[in-house]
């Protein structure tokens, strides 16, 4: 396992590498500067400004010292927040946007699931239809519809839940990770339906229905360990992607999270903050890949004792 | 006596998109304690559907139990509700199916499934704790001849071979003591020496522990030396029942003797087609090595090691051997499929080894292969036109506008009526696939084909048509064939001369009667003694020794 999670992570350089030069590349084709959308600036200012972030040398020059400093892990000073670190403001809005996508990774295994495995057990029936169809509505919902209605109904119409904020009143999570979690767990439920319905046609659950098991055993035991593989393969970039895609969530409930920094950051040409998310972002997908397709391998004897005889 | 199983008039339909199908229409029979019932017919006679409607393990719908009782022991399984059945599955009633491979479950530790029943018995009082379980299991795991079984429990399935796939179903049926075990084709997917030693077992469980057994197959054959009785089943309708003996010896059913008579037996009668002069095929010292990755670590598989063949002009060369022993490789390996590491494949006088892939085109047209599984081996979207047509117009055989002429023409030839033409794959039969996948092969007018178990996936009688069109079209076209296929039986039906492979290696050749009355070599003669007789009497004895 060890030398093929190595292995993998090997493969990540050269795939980090052209996601740098090409983010590179486009945030500097992009008309405008990051000192250009303000007020005017007199030239010599500017010219100073561009002189302390190095803007002033030829681009394959700040391309290599760029590249040496994301070496030794130092993404650079932001243009736009003056005085503080790539490094610092990433660092300060993670914990919130990783902690709202493990709720929401929570509400999309659990209900997706739940749903993929109902639909599963009597296809073509009400009990597949019901659930599909409400899948399917979750997946053409977008969040920035979905928040606000959710606000709505249970913010303000019923007056259960708060309508924004983070960690400052008791309940005031639950309905941004409802609206980040949905979208996933719809997917969830549609994979999760697929892999059951192909297990559930294998010889070997006939051979459990054959041995007397309850319809609790077979599907529970028998079926969900393969069933549930498609799902676990998703897992991986789904979370990448929650954590990504945040930014339309953490808006409209006022999260102060990772998300608000990243598109901010293109809209001032925050050159540094563009790339120091982006890799960001490309590094946690490349990992939280390796992470799910580990544990699919884990999953599958014949495949854990091959990679067990590698390593 | 009281039956300890009776079922009366039993039907079964499948109400499908298209149509009504009456899988089971009006079938009874009855089985006594200790009595072993073989159900035989064709695929899609409705025996699977039978055993399988009696557990209540059919996919409902499409499938509908329309009428009839199945008597077990005073309850009637067709009416009972889903706790009871519960009681009788795995419990009074075991089943082992057809296909090891894929009966098991591959996520879980054969223990884990063996001891299932044990410590999920529905009724709370026979339950046992994983501990006993576990002992019982080790101990049955024994007597059905699981070598090391202490260390073995802990296995998963793609750790055994076929055989012993088969026999931990066996043990996993018979852990809770049944007293009626249901075997679905249990030998079907395995090799001649291991079939007779699983079917041994069953006989020999069956005897020591007095459980009735209900046989199926579609091979009668394999039934001869372990039933009591008989039914044979034909389209979902009973044909005949009767004793074993009455059936094989006394039937007086025109189905029952068609199935009888395409069993392949007996000495060959034809003459020897072998042509004088240089033979076709000369291969000398092939080796066909394979890294294999799958291990703990990577081994080199000797698929097949320094092996030499020649194969005259005219004649059908059989080659037999268990899977495994590299026979498919071989057959390959001479057509240049896979690449060999050693050894040249003379073809009519040229080294085909030597040759570049481009300059092997204007070769491939003179040598085709026939697979196994016509379900797989035809393209699912390409007409029967479109497939015939495909090399007569890349070899450049037909332009145009002969081709439908000559697509046709090869259609009479392998006996498909030329409205097929237009069809897919999916609309036809085993058999009639296997006919087309023969037309493919020799749209090109080659010299050599090679079949490799081209009738393995077929019923007997289908089987029987199959091996007749290839002697046919052997003839006709002057072909020079290389037969491949771990059945015994069908090989000396066909084959002029035989050559016995095992792991790799050449055990011994020659003609093959010749083979057949003296075989040299221990590995062929227990070969030989593994092929069941169809015959009642010679089988029952040949069993007991």
């Amino acid at each position: 396992m060890f030398r093929f999670a190595l292995g993998r992570l090997l493969q990540a350089i050269p795939v980090l590498l052209v996601v740098i030069t090409m983010t590179f590349m486009l945030v500097h084709s992009a008309p405008g500067g990051p000192f250009s959308a303000d007020k005017a600036v007199p030239a010599e200012v500017l010219e100073a400004l561009e002189a302390q972030y190095n803007l002033d040398q030829p681009l394959w020059q700040q391309y290599i010292s760029y590249l040496g400093d994301v070496v030794q892990g130092d993404m650079g000073p932001s243009f736009k927040y003056p005085g503080r670190s790539v490094n610092e403001l990433i660092y300060s809005g993670l914990g919130t946007t990783a902690e709202l996508g493990f709720y929401a990774m929570l509400v999309a295994i659990f209900i997706g699931v739940i749903a993929g495995v109902t639909a599963s057990m009597r296809p073509n029936t009400m009990q597949d239809y019901v659930p599909m169809t409400a899948a399917m509505i979750g997946i053409c919902m977008p969040s920035f519809l979905l928040g606000p209605l959710l606000v709505l109904v249970f913010g303000i119409h019923l007056e259960w839940l708060p309508v924004s904020g983070w960690n400052q009143i008791p309940g005031d999570k639950i309905l941004p990770a409802i609206t980040l979690g949905t979208g996933y767990a719809a997917y969830i439920a549609r994979l999760s339906r697929g892999g059951m319905l192909e297990v559930l046609s294998q010889d070997y659950i006939r051979t459990a229905r054959a041995k007397g098991l309850s319809e609790f055993l077979i599907i529970g035991k028998h079926a969900l360990r393969g069933g549930l593989i498609p799902v676990v393969a998703f897992l991986g970039p789904a979370f990448a992607g929650l954590l990504g895609g945040s930014f339309v969530v953490e808006t409209i409930y006022q999260i102060p999270g990772l998300g608000r920094f990243y598109v901010q950051a293109a809209f001032n040409r925050d050159y540094t903050m563009i790339l120091g998310t982006t890799v960001f972002f490309a590094t946690l997908i490349i990992l939280f890949n390796l992470l799910s397709d580990m544990l699919a391998v884990w999953l599958n004897p014949k495949l854990r004792q091959q990679v067990r005889g590698e390593g | 006596m009281a039956a300890l199983l009776d079922v009366k008039n039993l039907k079964v339909h499948f109400h499908t998109r298209n149509g009504l199908v009456k899988a089971v229409d009006d079938v009874s029979f009855s089985v006594n304690p200790g009595e072993t019932l073989a159900i035989v017919g064709e695929s899609g006679s409705g025996k699977s559907v039978t055993c399988y409607s009696l557990l209540d393990l059919l996919p409902k719908p499409p499938a509908k139990i329309e009428g009839g009782t199945a008597m077990f022991d005073g309850e009637d399984l067709l009416t009972c509700n889903k706790d009871r059945m519960r009681h009788f599955r795995g419990n009074d009633i075991a089943m082992i199916f057809q296909d090891p491979m894929t009966s098991l479950n591959p996520n879980l530790t054969v223990g884990e499934q063996l001891i299932e029943p044990l410590i999920y018995h529905p009724d709370k009082e026979r339950r046992q704790d994983r501990a006993t379980a576990k002992l019982r299991a080790i101990e049955l795991l024994n007597e059905v001849g699981i070598v090391d079984s202490e260390r073995r429990f802990d296995s998963y399935p793609h750790e055994f071979s076929g055989g012993m796939r088969q026999r931990v179903m066996i043990a996993m049926a018979l852990i809770n003591e049944p007293r009626l075990l249901i075997c679905d084709e249990p030998t079907t997917a395995l090799d001649v020496t291991i079939q007779a030693q699983i079917l041994e077992l069953i006989k020999k469980l069956q005897q020591s522990r007095d459980v009735a057994v209900i046989f199926i197959s579609h091979d009668l054959g394999v039934v001869a030396g372990i039933a009591d009785k008989i039914l044979v089943m034909c389209n979902g309708v009973a044909m005949e029942s009767g004793t074993t003996d009455n059936i094989f010896y006394k039937t007086k059913d025109d189905y029952t003797k068609r199935l009888l008579s395409a069993i392949p037996e007996g000495a060959k009668t034809m003459k020897n087609r072998a042509q004088a002069g240089s033979p076709l095929v000369e291969a000398k010292n092939i080796r066909t090595w394979f890294k294999d990755f799958s291990g703990s670590k990577t081994i080199t598989v000797k698929a097949v090691d320094d092996m030499s063949l020649t194969i005259k002009r005219g004649e059908i060369l059989g080659l037999v051997g268990e899977s495994g022993s590299g026979k498919s490789t071989l057959g390959r390996s001479i057509l240049q499929l896979v690449p060999t590491q050693e050894g040249t494949v003379t073809f009519d006088g040229t080294d085909l080894t030597s040759l570049s892939p481009k300059q092997m085109v204007p070769w491939r047209r003179r040598m085709q292969m026939i697979f196994q599984d016509p379900y797989a081996s035809l393209n699912p979207r390409m007409t029967v036109f479109e497939t015939l047509a495909e090399p007569l117009l890349y070899h450049g055989i037909a332009n145009k506008h002969n081709v439908t002429e000559q697509v046709q023409a090869l259609m009479d030839d392998v006996g498909l009526a030329r409205a097929h033409m237009r069809k897919y794959p999916h609309e036809f039969s085993g058999g009639q696939r296997q006919r087309i996948a023969i037309g493919r092969a020799i749209a090109t007018k080659p010299e050599l084909i090679i079949a490799d178990e081209p009738v393995s996936a077929l019923d007997v009688t289908i089987q029987a048509q199959i091996l007749d069109l290839i002697l046919n079209l052997v003839e006709r076209h002057n072909l020079t064939m290389m037969f491949i296929s771990h059945d015994l039986s069908v090989v000396r039906y066909i084959s002029d001369r035989v050559m016995v492979m095992h792991h790799g290696v050449l055990v011994e050749q020659g003609n093959t009667e010749t083979l057949w009355a003296k075989p040299k070599k221990a590995y062929t003669k227990n070969l030989l003694k593994a092929i069941p007789l169809a015959d009642p009497k010679s089988e029952r004895t040949r069993l007991s020794n």
